[in-house]
């Protein structure tokens, strides 16, 4: 390995399996991000189920389940993506980032191994919702489920460097829990996850494509066998590729952000 | 102390300035000082004197507004990058991950510094061991003693054996037992593995430990040198008299020897030429003006006053004695 590579490569997978490590010792946490999707998705499916049992999806109608089903696997992939990024808050308070920030480790290597780490705790909330499509009427193919874990960790990349970003810049939790509900929502309901895209009014239109998420959630909902409810004119590669360039220009900010040095 | 030469310097820090945003007095004002190679070299002085803000610029966190700094060869300032290496840096505050045990923090801590495989995990328990800690390997760090987490914060900043090791007041919030083992520590590792060890503390007691001191206030070196030395500058023995009527006795004290006392609130302190004659003159003449008086050998913190003329705790100047330079 050349010097550059020791100093990234290394401490990244190290970064990222302290995450790993520090999120399976900490339970609460496995069962906050992961809780919430499914009491949503189970209430909001089950309930407008009664109370409205003319189905969604117009000619081809679903069940509410079904419906609501892509819009809440994504919902556990935001929520952890961006709140495992605490830790970031939390190493600096603790005095644990600045250990890392005077040793030999490139700025690549520290941003990978923190993004690295929460985006695959996201990858596995996430593989943990999906377990559930059954219970919701889908049936995938082997095919399928490789192109949704795909999605899924594209989107959960995306989606933690987001937070890093925010999370870097942000000295207490309690601010940074403020800041990310503010976009959490309007994210997550204008991600085509709630209404499509096509329906919506030109101003909210323009939001939807800004938004990262929108592309991630095209690229599940199709993996999902339930193109009946997209009017979406992107293919799976195609939102596979835009999640991905967010990805990389979001990567590259945090880079940035972590390479200006601190005054003060 | 030891047999090797203590002579080239190996951290050399030239007129640092640094002023923190919003502030209008500079952190650091000037800061010069150059500590030799296999030296323990304790910088000394009040909160808020300029230990911290130099410790950052040393550990490559913070740009200073001017100056150079240079650590074994590399200016520190244009390649933060390569001196890292060559640091082992502990913080004041704790950079332990309290949800990783003893072990886990310092092979993440190995990797960090790019080791890897056998030769770090040999190191591992090379270095718990020897700090009496292997048996605490598996424990999360949360759970051990403030001592121990102390040492575990040394020992993990050993992990790449590093030439310099360089502490912000590491003894901070420890017993004296537990103060004394670090001290011993920081000892044995000049002396067994030839390190230079920089040190900042804000205790007067600790400064003696060191092999050479540099005594700052208000973001410059006042004096650099060993303990003893810089003690002996002074000259002499030093009188402290304590008194209601500090100026009152002063005045007298100066009308009579030409001497230039300096009073501390309630304190006067005297460096006479003739010992005799001032105690004669403060038993008979004014015998009435103080409550008690003593005569010792100057410490540093006597030299600490003389210097800059305010105590070693208190940030206020003292009346009319201004500091000296």
């Amino acid at each position: 390995m050349t010097e550059a590579q020791v100093f990234t490569v290394l401490p990244a997978l190290s970064l990222a399996r302290r995450e790993l490590v520090r999120f399976y010792r900490q339970r609460a946490r496995i069962i906050g991000s992961l809780g919430t999707p499914i009491v949503l998705w189970a209430l909001l499916g089950s309930g407008l189920q009664a109370a409205f049992p003319s189905a969604p999806g117009g000619t081809n109608p679903v069940s509410y389940l079904k419906y609501f089903f892509p819009g809440n696997l994504v919902l556990t992939i935001l929520f952890t993506s961006i709140f495992t990024n605490i830790s970031v808050i939390e190493d600096r308070n603790e005095g644990f980032l600045q250990g890392v920030l005077v040793a030999p480790v490139t700025r690549l290597g520290l941003v990978f191994g923190k993004v690295w780490g929460g985006a695959i705790i996201a990858l596995i909330q996430g593989i943990l919702f999906l377990s559930l499509a059954p219970l919701a009427g889908f049936s995938l193919g082997f095919g399928s489920l490789i192109q949704i874990i795909l999605a899924i960790l594209v989107t959960s990349l995306c989606l933690t460097t987001i937070g890093f970003i925010f999370a870097w810049k942000l000295d207490s939790i309690q601010g940074f829990h403020s800041v990310m509900n503010l976009f959490l929502m309007p994210m997550w309901l204008l991600s085509g996850a709630f209404f499509p895209a096509s329906r919506a009014p030109l101003i909210l239109k323009i939001v939807i494509y800004c938004n990262p998420l929108t592309y991630g959630f095209t690229a599940i909902q199709s993996c999902l066998q339930s193109q009946n409810l997209s009017s979406s004119v992107l293919t799976y590669s195609s939102a596979i590729a835009i999640e991905s360039l967010f990805a990389v220009v979001t990567t590259l900010i945090a880079i940035q952000v972590v390479s200006s040095r601190k005054k003060g | 102390m030891g047999s090797h030469s203590v002579t080239s310097p190996i951290i050399i820090i030239k007129d640092l300035v640094y002023t923190y945003p919003a502030q209008k007095s500079p952190a650091l004002n000037q800061l010069s000082l150059s500590v030799n190679d296999g030296a323990i070299f304790g910088i000394l002085g009040p909160n808020g004197g300029g230990k911290s803000t130099t410790f950052k610029i040393l550990s490559t966190l913070l740009n200073p507004d001017s100056g150079s700094v240079e650590i074994d060869g590399v200016d520190v300032l244009k390649s933060p990058g390569k001196v890292r290496s060559s640091l082992g840096i502990v913080f004041q505050s704790p950079a332990l991950d309290k949800k990783l045990t003893a072990q886990e923090n310092l092979i993440h801590q190995g990797h960090l510094y790019g080791m890897k495989g056998p030769a770090l995990e040999q190191k591992t328990e090379f270095l718990l061991k020897r700090l009496g800690l292997w048996e605490k390997r598996d424990e999360k760090t949360e759970n051990l003693s403030g001592g121990q987490k102390r040492r575990l914060e040394i020992t993990k900043s050993l992990i790449h054996s590093p030439k310099i090791l360089i502490l912000d007041e590491p003894t901070t919030g420890l017993d004296p037992l537990a103060r004394r083992e670090v001290w011993n520590y920081l000892q044995f590792l000049r002396e067994k593995e030839r390190m230079t060890v920089l040190v900042t503390t804000h205790l007067l007691e600790e400064a003696e430990d060191c092999d050479e001191i540099a005594l700052i206030d208000k973001g410059r070196v006042i004096c650099q040198g060993k303990p003893s030395q810089l003690r002996h500058s002074l000259g002499g023995d030093i009188v402290s008299v304590r008194t209601p009527k500090a100026k009152e006795l002063a005045e007298k004290i100066s009308a009579q020897f030409g001497l230039n006392p300096m009073t501390l609130g309630h304190d006067i302190r005297v460096l006479p030429k003739d010992m005799v004659s001032l105690v004669n003159f403060l038993l008979t003449n004014s015998s009435d003006m103080f409550d008690s008086f003593s005569v010792g050998k100057p410490t540093l913190e006597d030299l600490f006053i003389e210097k800059t003329g305010h105590r070693f705790w208190e940030e206020k100047s003292v009346n009319g004695e201004g500091g000296k330079e």
